[in-house]
């Protein structure tokens, strides 16, 4: 006789397989929102799991603001390719060129918030009625309450005083034509469990989240990488460093740390002794207390 | 404040950095709780302590935390804070919805559903409460058992859940009296002898000061069990899933068109409770089908068993039909498959529930058409009170009511089974879940 409990990553996991099916038993058409990133790298693998042996029965959907890492986007077509299914893609500058939205000015412009706009027309054109996210509810306040199905209205809205309450494993996915609903299979995990199992599973992750060295300024706190895309201020200067990314985002936007973690292991005992949570490093979130609250309720990831 | 926090992290860096974070990954469990308090109890200031002093706040929350704590004019910081949520709520000051919080030490990884308790926020609570492990009772140690504590109570038994622990907090502001504490204990468990609760506990504590939280107070000495984190920690909750009754509600089908899977149909689900292995005899139902179970698989191999809450793909040894709300039991243990049945019944929503009108009832993976037959009682929750002449139910009222299903449904009670004997009801005008379900 073993033991009849299971471990909490394992419980974790469990749980997570367990709203991914009923994504797939209660939609017509969902996908998973794939940035690139640790979170919907392992919303994927979780997928993975759940359809074994058939394969992940939903498109991945990549909403593309341009301002990529090239590491991210050789590692999303080889993940792609290897797992047989199909990718969608919304780009962010073709809203830009269409006039759906403007580009920013100011000298902390960021494409982060017209992804909004990208992401609901693909969701319209593709006709999406389920987007499986990677949010967790430890990463910031306004998803601290997020539902595992959290609904949104026809402008793509979430209205985060007016949620179906969630009891038990019953989810609701009930929704008129139109609306549509978030799913956050990985709700309940701290960015500590991620890599506990990223470790345990040995899932494959961008290089960026290893230690390397990288060409990058100084600027809000944090190492931005040199790209095609940045301008140095004056008083700027461009340095060497040994660093690795502990969240990515647009390259733009994206502030490494500086580190010696070039292994998973390294990287997991690295994380717990972090003492800054990890959209710290995030100039997106630092502008406002309620930066992400008012970019969720419009629609955003 | 500000200088302790400093002071903690150093020694922590000095010593162990790894203390709280690293765990050991095989056995370490997860445990649900939910707290319910009302207003001003220091349900907020003690998440912020469990969370603190388990050194599971960061530096830029910590930060974001002492400036709000100035500019509120609060000396040191507040604890509360910690668990601010959303502009609404920092704005009236109060928590408006079920938040989560987690937190790791290096026995056990937490979940707290944070849950407000304001009388129009029963629904709420039932919410946090229904997949709790454990729930805190926060009572004021001046104030000792109130009407919110009543109704609490009621709601974590009817809710059946496993662990109650009663915390007597602001111990400090009544000079850490064991006479104060002993009344108290006594008043509820005077009340509580009426619900049915496995396990309750009681502790003296000062969210505030720290006393009795997760270290051991050195004010109360007449104080002999153990702070309330230890508690958290070594609690024992394998044996509160049932072990017994083997029930496996189908999610969906894998049917993969690989080649070397070609034959391949797997039911796939998730273990609501008991046990199956290879070669158990099973039932289908509703249809009644038997077979044997061919292999339990998982993308890691095929498992020589499988329980709750595991997430398996069960293949069976004869070619039967099988769909999604199916449910596949042992042979020899079979839910009773019921077409009228009594439930308590939470109501959720601010639409009134109409009489005999049409929902959809979500059980397991299984949905039928239901309608609410009558009303047995309504319940007081906060005297236990039965009114047998109100048929209406308004949002967070509690009643006893008789449902009727288009086809039978396989139930279990609630009490056997918090996964097969539950159920919510919704409107098929709005799509809301409007009601929750517990079957007696
Ligand atoms: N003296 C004392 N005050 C406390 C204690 N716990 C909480 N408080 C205070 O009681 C007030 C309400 O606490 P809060 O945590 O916001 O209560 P909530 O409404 O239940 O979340 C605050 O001013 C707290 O500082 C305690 O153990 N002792």
């Amino acid at each position: 006789m073993g033991k009849y409990y299971l471990n909490y990553l394992d419980e974790l996991e469990s749980e997570a397989i367990f709203i991914l099916r009923e994504v797939w038993a209660q939609f017509e058409n969902p996908v998973i929102l794939f940035s690139g990133g640790k979170d919907s790298i392992l919303v994927t693998h979780l997928a993975k799991k759940a359809f074994y042996p058939s394969k992940i029965p939903f498109p991945l959907l990549h909403v593309d603001t341009g301002h990529n890492f090239p590491e991210t986007i050789d590692f999303r077509d080889r993940l792609v390719k290897e797992l047989g299914v199909e990718l969608l893609v919304g780009s962010v500058q073709e809203s830009i060129d269409q006039g759906r939205v403007a580009e920013e000015r100011g000298k902390n412009a960021t494409r982060n918030a017209l992804q909004i706009t990208t992401l609901l027309d693909a969701i319209e054109t593709h006709r999406i009625d389920c987007a499986i996210g990677g949010g967790r509810r430890d990463e910031e306040k306004a998803r601290a309450k997020e539902r595992f199905f959290s609904h949104r209205d026809d402008f793509g809205q979430w209205d985060p005083k007016n949620q179906r309450p969630e009891l038990w494993n019953l989810l609701n996915g009930k929704h008129f034509e139109g609306e549509h609903f978030r799913a956050f299979p990985i709700s309940n995990w701290t960015e500590m469990d991620v890599w506990n199992y990223i470790l345990k599973e040995n899932i494959q992750i961008p290089s960026l989240y290893y230690a390397h060295e990288r060409q990058v300024v100084w600027r809000q706190e944090s190492w931005i990488p040199v790209s095609d895309f940045l301008k140095l201020e004056e008083g700027e200067e461009v340095h060497t460093k040994k660093i690795r990314f502990r969240t990515l985002g647009d390259i733009t936007i994206t502030g490494g740390i500086e580190s010696d973690a070039d292994t998973l292991e390294k990287i997991a005992l690295e994380v717990s002794a972090m003492k800054q949570t990890e959209r710290g490093n995030r100039s997106d979130d630092k502008r406002s207390e309620t930066a992400m609250e008012d970019r969720k309720r419009q629609g955003y990831f | 404040m500000i200088n302790v926090v400093k002071r903690l992290w150093k020694i922590e860096k000095d010593k162990d950095i790894f203390r709280s974070k690293t765990m050991k990954l095989d056995t370490n469990q997860l445990l649900r709780f939910t707290t319910a308090g009302s207003v001003d109890d220091g349900k907020s200031t003690l998440i912020g302590r469990l969370l603190y002093d388990s050194k599971s706040i960061f530096e830029d929350q910590m930060a974001a935390v002492e400036i709000t704590s100035k500019r509120k004019g609060h000396e040191g910081v507040d604890l509360a804070l910690f668990t601010d949520g959303l502009r609404d709520e920092r704005e009236q000051g109060i928590t408006i919805d079920v938040a989560y919080r987690y937190f790791t030490t290096p026995r056990r990884k937490f979940i707290i559903a944070d849950t407000p308790g304001h009388i129009q926020y029963t629904r709420n609570m039932v919410t946090g409460a229904s997949t709790a492990n454990a729930a805190l009772i926060l009572i004021d140690a001046r104030h000792g058992v109130i009407e919110q504590t009543k109704r609490h109570a009621f709601i974590a038994s009817l809710l059946q859940i496993p662990h109650i622990i009663v915390c007597i907090n602001k111990m400090d502001l009544v000079d850490y009296s064991e006479q104060v504490y002993d009344n108290i204990v006594a008043q509820f468990e005077e009340f509580s002898s009426k619900l049915y609760v496995k396990d309750i506990q009681f502790l003296p504590i000062s969210a505030l000061h720290g006393d009795n939280v997760v270290n051991r107070s050195d004010k109360m000495d007449w104080y002999k069990g153990a702070p309330l984190l230890y508690t958290l920690e070594t609690m024992h909750i394998s044996s509160d899933i049932n072990k017994i009754d083997a029930r496996f509600p189908v999610q969906t089908v894998l049917r993969p068109q690989r080649d070397e899977f070609l034959d391949y149909r797997g039911y796939a689900g998730r273990v609501a409770s008991g046990i199956f292995r290879p070669g158990d005899e099973v039932t289908i139902l509703p249809s009644g089908f038997t077979s044997k179970i061919k292999s339990i698989d998982t993308i890691d191999g095929s498992l020589e068993e499988a329980f709750a809450p595991m997430s398996v793909s069960l293949s069976l040894q004869d070619d039967i039909d099988v769909s999604r709300g199916d449910m596949i039991v042992k042979k020899n243990n079979q839910p009773k498959p019921v077409q009228e049945f009594d439930a308590m019944l939470c109501w959720l929503n601010n639409d009134t529930a109409r009489p005999r009108a049409k929902y959809t009832i979500m059980h397991t993976s299984n949905e039928q058409k239901a309608m609410i037959k009558n009303t047995v009682y309504k319940i007081d929750i906060n005297t236990y009170a039965r009114d047998e002449d109100d048929q209406t139910l308004n949002m967070n009222d509690i009643a006893r009511v008789t449902i009727r299903t288009t086809r039978p449904l396989m139930l279990d009670e609630y009490r056997d089974n918090r996964i097969t004997g539950s159920f919510v009801l919704i409107d098929d005008a709005t799509h809301e879940t409007v009601a929750a379900g517990m079957i007696v």
